[in-house]
């Protein structure tokens, strides 16, 4: 019966110094660990969410590089094919033109030549007759001191003016 | 377990008292009782005797002396300034320097060894939990270090597991109350074990105050729901109400009285296996006796040590599960009396 009864004393100090306990500890101890508790989570749980928005911008931020460098290179090979495809042009465009001009010219040299072939031929031509004429004069002169190689002549002329 | 502890208690006694029936000298069952009992005196090793201070307020005079009025040199206990000290209590004594029956206005405010070894727990409690709220503020935001860090997962288990998850959103009101009562048992608890301390938390007006302070937190804190379950409860016919009323009344009480008993017979058992252990020894008269009885003495501290801590998990999570219960905005009737299951 001793142990189940409760002593007077004990009770009154076991109240008394619970309740100053219970108000002190609460005071100086629980509320102070219990917010460090709670801030130090917060600061953590936004320290994680912190670092997976970062993690997930990077990631933003290389698919973005990414994408970039691909329209770089895209870019680079279309100006490469351009410079390539002006250069082929140009050399195309510098060949025939070299061409035509070539054409040209021989073109013009031939006519050049057919000119001065004529004029050559021409100038033979007239160069021949003169000759001719002065061999005629020459053989004529030549034949017509006979009297009767003159009067021969004479007969043929007239002979071809009859026949006329 | 608790079975096994009082059949295991019962034998013991039964030989302590065929023992003692003998006429021997060594009386285990007085022995243990003194050991488990309040006093006035802070026995810890022969000669090592700390007199405490006695406070009597007689009908509205204060008395306060020293316990060691009550010895004279010889060691036995006298009579001093009209009061006896006899059977760990004081009376007024009367002619013959005998206990009077008259106790009528007489209280009893001593520092006993109870009261002095929790101013001990007190302080002890006061310098870990300051000084841990100190390193707190030093390295807020940090990782806990030394101490901070073995008593930072027992607070934070007290605050997720039992308070959040018993009570819910309104846990934050009963977390002062819930840690105190957790870490007064424990410390409590483990001061007990130690050589030459109290049995505080085996003491029933200290469990009896701890279990009051419950049931008036529950009482005071409890919604329209807790007491509509009492008076009028829900899936109940109206005619069985004086049947109900009352035993929903009652059952207010039992709990905390549960509560009460619980840890005083839980604490108060082991202390008394232990000391039954050890008096084993001095029973049977014989050293061969000794190596047997410390071996299982050793054994029942280890689980003395873990039941400290349960005790104090216990009183803790019921406490949460009534408060829970009576903040609770429930429609439901399947959680009537719950979490009251025994240790």
């Amino acid at each position: 019966m001793e142990l189940v009864t409760p002593g007077f004393g004990l009770i009154f100090w076991q109240l008394v110094t619970f309740l100053i306990v219970l108000f002190l500890l609460t005071k100086f101890a629980w509320k102070p660990i219990m917010n460090a508790l709670r801030e130090r989570e917060t600061s953590i749980e936004n320290a994680l969410s912190a670092a997976e928005k970062a993690k997930l911008e990077m990631q933003g931020l290389k698919t973005e590089n990414e994408k970039l460098l691909a329209e770089a290179r895209l870019e680079r090979d279309k100006i490469l094919k351009e410079a390539s495809d002006a250069g082929n042009a140009l050399v195309e465009n510098a060949r025939n033109k070299a061409n035509e001009e070539g054409s040209r010219m021989i073109a013009q040299a031939r006519e050049a030549i057919e000119n001065e072939k004529r004029a050559a031929i021409t100038e033979v031509k007239n160069m021949a007759a003169a000759l001719s004429v002065d061999i005629a004069e020459r053989i004529l002169r030549k034949e017509l001191n006979d009297p009767q190689a003159q009067q021969a002549l004479a007969q043929d002329y007239i002979r071809e003016v009859t026949l006329n | 377990m608790k079975k096994l502890f009082i059949l295991l208690f019962s034998f013991l006694t039964i030989t302590a008292q065929a023992a003692s029936s003998e006429g021997e000298e060594f009386k285990p069952g007085e022995m243990i009782t003194h050991h488990i009992a309040d006093d006035y005196t802070w026995y810890f090793a022969d000669g090592v005797v700390l007199y405490l201070p006695v406070i009597l307020i007689d009908n509205g005079q204060v008395n306060v002396f020293s316990s060691s009025n009550f010895y004279n040199e010889a060691h036995e206990v006298v009579p001093y300034k009209g009061y006896v000290m006899e059977h760990g209590h004081i009376y007024r004594a009367n002619a013959a320097g005998e206990a009077s029956e008259d106790k009528a206005g007489l209280y009893d405010f001593s520092i006993t060894k109870n009261v002095a070894s929790m101013f001990v727990s007190v302080a002890l409690m006061f310098f870990v939990f300051f000084s841990i709220s100190g390193s707190y503020k030093k390295n807020a935001g940090r990782a806990p270090r030394g101490m901070q860090s073995f008593f930072e997962p027992i607070v934070i288990f007290i605050r997720d597991e039992i308070a959040k998850a018993n009570i819910g959103p309104k846990y934050e009101r009963y977390m002062p109350y819930l840690l105190t009562v957790f870490f007064f048992i424990w410390f409590n608890n483990l001061l007990g074990l130690m050589p030459g301390g109290a049995n505080l938390t085996g003491n029933i007006a200290v469990t009896l105050v701890l279990a009051a302070m419950t049931l008036l937190i529950t009482v005071f804190s409890g919604n329209k729901s807790y007491w509509g379950h009492i008076f009028a409860t829900p899936g109940v016919p109206k005619w069985l109400a004086p049947i109900m009323i009352p035993v929903e009344l009652i059952g207010i009480f039992t709990k905390p009285f549960s509560l009460m008993v619980r840890l005083f017979a839980n604490i108060t058992a082991g202390h008394i296996i232990i000391l039954s252990l050890f008096s084993l020894i001095f029973i049977f008269k014989s050293v061969a006796v000794g190596p047997l009885s410390v071996a299982f003495a050793v054994f029942m501290n280890f689980l003395e040590l873990f039941v400290a801590l349960l005790q104090a998990y216990i009183f803790t999570l019921l406490s949460a599960m009534y408060f829970g219960g009576a903040v609770e905005e429930h429609d439901h009737v399947d959680d009537m009396g719950h979490g009251d299951g025994g240790h």
